[in-house]
């Protein structure tokens, strides 16, 4: 059914997934994701007309809890982890140019 | 001490009974990690001043005759991907190289409740990508039974750990085997527990629909002990299950007189090593011998297995690792000019290959236009797959299969066939897509490494599971061989 990954293809995903990748990534990446997805093929010898999809395996649905807020105390930590931080604030680049 | 033969039961019998105290235990385990592990790699971080803090607390209680809680005192490992409060957890990733958390999983929460001692945090694949370690970006753990070998993985570091005396029981995680395989090639007890059993609070999220954690130890009596300390629903985690936990350790000595135990076909038929298939029909004859009822049995779709954990795995790798963007914590590029680039170049430049490979096959599965062809087909060959396994459950008690087609690889032998390393996974998949437990036993040996035995149960009946382990254990003495260094 669905061919060969094309370079070009791999470059998309790779956009879309935000990685940027060599041009030996790319090479090898295209002929790997053929391989497995060339093997993965092997699912539509399977007759799944009228079968749900799994969402929960072991079927529990709705689990509720209160809707209450917990303090974490340790904020100033969680910034800090970040690679780049000031007045405690997390430091990125410009969102809008 | 040998440490090596020590079990948590033994342990926890000798500290009582001061034969000898807890500072010599933990020392005697630090010492044998300095002595081994620069040729094992089972340790990417050690904690040696807390636990020997933790150590001499555990001495005083004895010393004023308090008693010790059910874990106190017991050294265990900690796979790398468990989030641990003030330890580094590094996933094995280099993205995560100097990520400290600031809170513990619910698992190690429980564990320091029962009053463990946490010696360290053990090397895997990175996030838990892989069945060898090889995709650690430190580097791979080796086997203690053959240091050419690969210890399994992707909790080969646990694994390697507790097979060469560095500690008396430990974590891992299981996605889609990441416990059990290596359990299987180190003559370890590795089980797997129903998906939802135990709280996946803090483990680094690969495939939330089939994570669980795993407990690797060394005798069937000790694994129950540890299911124990660490089932239960937990709020912090909205899939864990409500239902009452059996006291399994109750449950050992139940007879194996009338167990049903099914054999599917599928997993016997392709005898890759006649001399691993050859333990493992000795010891079906040997449940057979201890009175459990063999019957074969039929899991025809189960040979999908593998396509449908390939595709639903990185789908849900694609998504989960999302969040590893140089924003909030780990590393960032310092290559960037501009936002969308401190994404790509951050991600590009720390991911490992392994990592990245999931990442584009899970956006691959799930863009616009393929979603339908492979996500949710593979999600509906999962449900033929669970429906098949829970029919085949009604008639028997319990399945049971090979771990592995044969025993551990070589390291490098596989490592540059990405797919050739998804089917490692073969026999494996099954109890992870239908969400069962699986236990990987010790079983014998064959070309002098270690052969496991797989048992599967139905959803939430570890304690036929466990029992059976345990009554085979008795009847045999696998789990007194011991690697030398």
């Amino acid at each position: 059914m669905i061919g060969k990954i094309s370079k070009k293809e791999v470059e998309k995903i790779a956009k879309l997934a935000r990685l940027e990748l060599s041009d030996k990534e790319v090479d090898t990446y295209a002929q790997q994701l053929s391989a497995i997805l060339g093997y993965v093929d092997q699912l539509q010898e399977v007759d799944t007309k009228n079968v749900e999809i799994t969402s929960q395996v072991t079927g529990l649905s709705n689990i509720m809890r209160e809707d209450v807020v917990e303090s974490f105390d340790n904020s100033e930590e969680l910034v800090k982890m970040a690679p780049e931080n000031q007045d405690n604030l997390i430091k990125v680049k410009a969102v809008f140019e | 001490m040998d440490i090596q033969k020590l079990t948590i039961k033994s342990a926890k019998r000798a500290l009582e009974s001061k034969e000898f105290s807890c500072v010599d235990l933990v020392s005697a385990v630090f010492e044998r990690i300095r002595e081994h592990d620069g040729n094992v790699k089972a340790f990417l971080t050690l904690c040696e001043s807390e636990a020997m803090r933790e150590a001499e607390q555990v001495d005083a209680k004895i010393s004023r005759n308090e008693s010790l809680r059910v874990l106190e005192g017991i050294p265990i490992a900690v796979k790398d991907v468990i989030a641990t409060k003030g330890v580094r957890t590094t996933a094995a990733s280099k993205i995560l190289e100097q990520y400290i958390p600031p809170y513990d999983a619910t698992i190690v929460r429980k564990l320091k409740d029962a009053g463990a001692i946490i010696i360290g945090k053990t090397n895997c694949d990175e996030f838990a990508h892989g069945a060898s370690t090889e995709n650690s970006a430190f580097g791979p753990s080796h086997n203690p039974w053959d240091l050419s070998r690969s210890p399994g993985g992707s909790s080969g570091g646990s694994a390697a750990a507790l097979s060469a005396g560095f500690c008396i029981a430990a974590l891992g995680t299981d996605t889609g085997g990441s416990t059990r395989q290596p359990g299987g090639w180190c003559n370890l007890y590795g089980l797997r527990p129903t998906y939802g059993r135990i709280s996946r609070y803090g483990l680094i999220s690969m495939t939330s629909s089939t994570d669980t954690p795993g407990i690797f130890a060394k005798t069937a009596e000790d694994t129950a002990l540890l299911l124990s300390v660490l089932a239960g629903q937990d709020k912090m985690d909205a899939t864990t299950l409500p239902a009452k936990m059996d006291d399994y350790a109750s449950h050992l000595e139940r007879s194996l007189k009338g167990i049903k135990i099914g054999l599917p076909k599928e997993f016997f038929e392709h005898t890759e090593d006649p001399e691993s298939a050859e333990v493992i029909s000795q010891a079906i004859a040997k449940l057979e011998e201890l009175g459990a009822q063999i019957k074969h049995v039929s899991l025809p779709h189960t040979k999908y297995g593998v396509s449908v954990y390939y595709i639903i795995t990185p789908s849900e790798v694609s998504s989960n690792l999302g969040r590893f963007d140089g924003i909030r914590y780990g590393h960032r590029s310092q290559d960037a000019s501009n936002l969308f680039e401190t994404y790509t170049k951050t991600r590009g430049q720390n991911f490992g290959s392994e990592s990245k490979r999931r990442i584009m096959l899970g956006t691959y599965a799930l863009s616009s236009g393929y979603y339908d062809a492979y996500y949710k087909k593979a999600q509906k060959v999962r449900t033929v797959i669970t429906k098949e396994v829970e029919k085949v459950l009604n008639d028997v008690d319990l399945l049971i299969t090979p771990v592995s087609p044969h025993v551990a690889i070589k390291l490098g032998e596989k490592n540059d066939d990405p797919l050739a390393m998804y089917l490692e996974d073969i026999y494996m998949s099954t109890a992870a897509l239908s969400g069962v437990p699986g236990l990987s036993i010790p079983a014998g040996f064959a070309h002098n490494m270690p052969v496991g035995l797989q048992i599967m149960g139905k959803q939430l009946d570890e304690a036929s599971v466990l029992s059976v382990a345990h009554q085979y254990e008795k009847a045999t003495d696998w789990t007194e061989k011991f690697p030398l260094l």
